[in-house]
């Protein structure tokens, strides 16, 4: 499903380079739980940016379902993210100014167009029928997860990339946010793949994969 | 269907979750468009009641004055101070022009008039029956003296409105008498209010016959009857310039000109008139608008200034929509059409704003305005394109923008 080769990704800092990556191969099979760990600076978030096709590798191969997107322009990796890929990030990133429902809603209009019905099947998925017309500031940050969950929910995709989705969450809504992820991944085979620093997470997956100063330490195969 | 009603919920939710903001952009256009409907409603305005007034006089009407031309360059002879208009040169071109259907020769002369108490002076114009016709003169009781009052020199008068009423006030004065610089003439005639510039509101009219036993007729050195304008109508509009064109070499043979010598009379047509007039209004009404489209430009200046703004303080969100898929252009689109769709609204609400406004003025009576279906599309295809060219920046700015580094913005 998901196949890399010898990634390296450089980022200019003035006159010197920053290498973030250096030489990343990593094979994840269809329907695989993984999480990512390694401490600040290790280029986690990096490899999950270029996994989600938020950016492009410097150098190296990356084959999405066996399509090499590593080169594709601009607009093609706008389709692929809109298509194949669901975002949970640390912070959620919902709008604050439109409901719960909006909010889903917004998980479509890039990927086929609104469906009200498939929107609220999602909320109901994540245990927020009752709460679909609040706005993110009258929910608890567990709920607000949940919102971010259904908007990637939504457009059935089939990678979810979530980046420390439980950093900002207590320890209870963590295990909560976490435990959607697992069943969703068991009922549905969703490939999930999560960046987290908390080793009790981590050990709900079935493989963790070390990475330090842009290399990977431990977990490279399954 | 399903994608367009997506994309266009979404630029509702921009425009929607924001709407104080949205309203003080739109707020720009809405005044630059209603003024620009308003002052181009008033610069129309005025120049149809301007061609209006000359068309009741008749866009027909042709005057002939002694005097050279007025022009640049020496000193000519003031229009009317010289002599050289005679009742034999009116005679001679309603018999010798073609296309002319009516000509009335007349002499004006400043009379005194009294009625019971009242005493004033005025001008009183000599002239014959024909001058209904050629002036479009309109009775409002009473009749225009006749050819048998002009043939006798019959001491009737023909009163303008106004004139009646300055001298009547509101008793009937068909039938009155009056006296005229000595003589008694009696009224047999009212004339309807025409309310115009240059109307026949404030006028007398005697047969001319009967002025000439009033005052000391002057006669040229040929002893024919000096009389101060001639006025005609021709009976077909489009042979005016011919008209003119006869008429210029008729008077000249019989003023015994060389052909060196200069006109010594001067010719306006009513149409050249209501040319010159309209002309002049367009330009005026032009120059009216380009003012009002500079605060539409200001307005449109505020739209780009406004959605600047906008993107940066929706960096974040143009990062979530950029994870979710958007594309670059479809983030441009987004704000693009956000753009046109404010300044549309906005010269929407103008339109009806300056519409409304102009449409009181003028049934108060304050001003006569015009509204115009194609200074209204002009005006809301103008907004339009100022949302577009004003937006087209502040949309490629938000396109551009990392979705990596917009999602980290707070």
């Amino acid at each position: 499903m998901i196949n890399l080769q010898d990634i390296t990704k450089v980022y200019p800092m003035g006159k010197r380079e920053l290498t973030v990556l250096k030489g990343i191969t990593l094979n994840i099979e269809k329907g695989e739980l993984v999480a990512i760990m390694g401490p600040s600076g290790s280029g986690k978030t990096t490899l999950l940016n270029l996994l989600g096709c938020l950016d492009k590798p410097t150098s190296g191969h990356y084959q999405l379902e066996g399509r090499e997107v590593s080169r594709l322009s601009g607009g093609e990796l706008a389709k692929v993210r809109g298509q194949k890929i669901g975002f949970i990030f640390q912070t959620f990133n919902l709008l604050s100014r439109l409901t719960a429902q909006a909010n889903v809603e917004l998980g479509m209009v890039y990927a086929g167009g609104i469906d009200r019905k498939r929107a609220l099947e999602a909320l109901a998925k994540v245990g927020l029928s009752e709460r679909v017309k609040h706005r993110p500031v009258e929910l608890s940050g567990g709920e607000q997860q949940r919102v971010a969950i259904a908007r990637a929910l939504v457009k059935n995709p089939t990678l979810f990339l979530a980046d420390e989705p439980t950093g900002q969450l207590d320890s209870h809504s963590g295990e909560e946010i976490i435990s959607i992820l697992t069943s969703l991944h068991a009922e549905q085979g969703i490939t999930v793949l999560l960046v987290t620093h908390d080793a009790n997470i981590a050990s709900h997956c079935q493989r963790i994969i070390h990475l330090k100063d842009g290399e990977i330490t431990a977990g490279e195969s399954s | 269907m399903k994608k367009l009603g997506s994309f266009l919920s979404t630029v509702w939710l921009g425009i929607s979750t924001h709407k104080l903001r949205s309203f003080l952009t739109m707020l720009g256009i809405v005044i630059g468009v209603a003024a620009v409907i308003i002052l181009m409603a008033i610069g129309k305005g005025t120049t149809a009641q301007i061609l209006e007034s000359i068309e009741s006089m008749g866009s027909d009407l042709i005057t002939i004055r002694p005097g050279a031309s007025f022009g640049f360059g020496g000193v000519r002879g003031t229009g009317g101070s010289t002599q050289t208009l005679t009742i034999e040169d009116a005679e001679a071109i309603a018999e010798e022009v073609t296309y002319v259907s009516a000509v009335a020769p007349s002499y004006s002369s400043n009379l005194q008039l009294v009625v019971g108490s009242e005493n004033t002076n005025s001008s009183v114009t000599g002239t014959t029956p024909e001058y209904v016709e050629v002036s479009n003169l309109e009775i409002a009781s009473g009749a225009f003296f006749t050819e048998y009052d002009y043939q006798r020199g019959a001491k009737v008068t023909v009163l303008g409105a106004n004139i009646k009423e300055t001298l009547f006030g509101d008793t009937d004065a068909i039938g009155q008498q009056m006296r005229m610089g000595g003589n008694i003439v009696r009224v047999v005639g009212v004339l309807e209010l025409q309310e115009t510039m240059m109307g026949p509101d404030d006028s007398i009219f005697i047969p001319l016959t009967a002025m000439q036993q009033m005052v000391a007729q002057t006669r040229t050195a040929q002893g024919e009857r000096v009389i101060s304008s001639i006025s005609l109508t021709v009976s077909d509009e489009a042979q005016a310039d011919y008209v003119v064109e006869e008429v210029t070499s008729l008077l000249r043979s019989r003023h015994r000109l060389g052909s060196l010598d200069e006109d010594d009379f001067n010719i306006t047509s009513m149409q050249e008139i209501a040319e010159t007039i309209s002309e002049t209004a367009s330009t005026l009404t032009l120059l009216l608008g380009a003012i009002a489209a500079i605060s539409l430009l200001v307005g449109g200046i505020g739209v780009m200034n406004i959605m600047l703004v906008s993107v940066l303080e929706r960096t974040r969100e143009i990062g979530i929509r950029k994870a979710l898929g958007a594309r670059e252009h479809d983030i441009w689109i987004q704000f693009l059409i956000e753009a046109a769709i404010l300044t549309l609204s906005g010269g929407v609400i103008g339109v009806i704003i300056g519409w409304l406004v102009a449409y009181f003025v003028n049934s108060m009576g304050i001003m006569t305005t015009v509204v115009t279906a194609d200074v209204v599309i002009l005006a809301v295809s103008v907004s339009v394109g100022i949302g577009l060219f004003f937006g087209f920046y502040p949309a490629w700015n938000a396109s551009r923008l990392n979705p990596i580094e917009a999602l980290r913005s707070e």
